[in-house]
């Protein structure tokens, strides 16, 4: 059994909420830098050459990538030989959240209830996904999500008769009606399969998947690359002012499920795909 | 569609520049411009609502769609980069028909909005959604002028220096980003 303090987990998502605001993975980095160099439209390449600058500025000057900071998601992969002492681990959590929030100038964009709609001032509670794995390690990912590519966000309850013309259908279409509202270039995470939440969590957590490290099922890898191309001759480019550069990337995950199901989820994201991974 | 040079714009502009400008015009804006989103349009509508004034001369002004990231010490403001337009929709033929003059935010718009552009000769540029490091470097100073409270839904009267947008809606009806929609590449 291996003893983890919690104030070393809200010390570590602290800083990892500001990281991931200021500074993209270097597989995002590296993959909007190439897209700037196969956009053909001229709108389009003025676009992704203002994103590079945005994001020089955000890392040299430490001002937020975006000013959508986005709500905070974390996955926690934890090692079932772990202990966590000193106190209550999602507190702890919450507590790295609100820090890094506060003393990190980042926008507090969370209200207590969803209809009476009160700013908390401090951009808590985030959105926890839990794991229990093997081993005695801590797995940390934050990933802030923005609302204007969240809520372009679909799920959708094919049938099997549906099949995989009809998931390819209503991942396009998802990306289409997105169309400049979800900020292109976006990275489009998807979950195929499970249930209707598991098909949910399956998509956001494909996002977190580098962009270059395509599905190690090899059909879904093929998928994956389809997509991209479908969608980039679709034109709506960077910012939604058309190009070639509408998707940087799709990631795919899938799961089983019932024979009587074929849910599919799609969980838009701009090019500011944000996070930050960490082991304890 | 609109030539490919920049053209720099002060603001407030006269309803006669506003008109002249074009979809896919690239703009640099500089002047006064006021910031509103959700919660103070939810607020200024009650306002109407009640017969009431708005907390701002709004006529002749551009609003920008946008709630900044709070500032460093020593800077005017922090991230500060558009926000989707559509969720506004439901008031904005209200506050184009009162005299805004336009807007600036990112996304897709309403046929009522687009309407009330073309009824009132109004503007929807576009700023690149993502880009709130680089867009807040052409702002020059902000300030809180309605709604404290909503703390970044407060409506902030900035200052801009060749701030950058692109005409997405202009007075003749036309409509970027339905154009955009319309056009797939063929090729490939
Ligand atoms: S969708 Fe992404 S890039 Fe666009 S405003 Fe929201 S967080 Fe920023």
């Amino acid at each position: 059994m291996r003893e983890i303090e919690v104030s070393t987990v809200t010390a570590t998502i602290k800083d990892m909420c500001i990281e991931a605001n200021h500074f993209l993975t270097p597989d995002m980095k590296a993959r909007l830098e190439s897209a700037a160099g196969t956009e053909t439209s001229p709108v389009g390449k003025k676009v992704l050459s203002q994103l590079q600058d945005n994001l020089k500025i955000a890392g040299e000057e430490m001002i937020p990538i975006c000013q959508d900071t986005g709500m905070a998601v974390i996955f926690l992969e934890v090692g079932q030989d772990v202990h966590f002492i000193g106190g209550d681990l999602e507190e702890a959590i919450q507590e790295g959240i609100r820090r890094g929030y506060v003393d990190g100038y980042l926008r507090k964009s969370v209200v207590k209830d969803p209809l009476i709609r009160e700013n908390t001032g401090d951009n808590t509670p985030g959105v926890i996904h839990y794991k229990i794995v093997p081993g005695d390690k801590v797995k940390i990912t934050v990933a802030p999500k923005g609302f204007g590519s969240e809520n372009m966000s679909r799920v959708w309850m094919l049938k099997p008769a549906d099949g995989i013309e009809g998931a390819k259908k209503a991942i396009v279409d998802t990306v289409l009606e997105a169309g400049p509202n979800a900020c292109p270039p976006v990275v489009v995470g998807v979950g195929i399969g499970g249930t209707f939440e598991k098909a949910a969590e399956m998509a956001k957590e494909a996002l977190t998947r580098p962009v270059d490290t395509p599905s190690t099922v090899p059909y879904v890898a093929d998928l994956e690359k389809e997509l991209l191309g479908t969608i980039n001759k679709r034109g709506i480019g960077p910012g939604g002012l058309g190009g070639a550069v509408t998707a940087l990337a799709v990631n795919i995950n899938t799961y089983a499920t019932h024979i009587a199901g074929l849910p599919v989820a799609v969980n838009m994201c701009c090019h500011v795909n944000r996070h930050s991974v960490r082991v304890l | 569609m609109g030539s490919s040079d920049v053209i720099s714009l002060q603001v407030p502009a006269s309803p006669e520049e506003l008109k002249k400008l074009r979809i896919g015009d690239a703009v640099n804006l500089s002047g006064t411009i006021y910031t509103a989103r959700d919660a103070a349009h939810k607020r200024m509508d009650e306002t109407l609502e009640r017969g009431e004034e708005l907390p701002f001369d709004i006529r002749g002004q551009i609003v920008y769609y946008m709630g900044p990231s709070p500032a460093r010490p020593g800077r005017p403001i922090g991230s500060a980069g558009p926000t989707t337009a559509t969720r506004m929709d439901r008031y904005t033929p209200r506050l184009l028909d009162l005299g805004m003059a336009g807007m600036i935010g990112k996304g897709k718009r309403s046929k009522a909005v687009a309407d009330a552009v073309v009824r009132n000769g109004g503007v929807y540029f576009a700023a690149v959604g993502g880009a709130g490091a680089l867009l807040s470097k052409a702002i020059v100073s902000s300030e809180v002028v309605a709604y404290d409270d909503l703390g970044t839904e407060a409506i902030r009267k900035l200052e801009v220096k060749d701030f950058p947008v692109i005409v997405v809606m202009d007075a003749e009806g036309g409509d970027l980003y339905a154009e955009v929609g319309n056009n797939p590449l063929t090729n490939k």
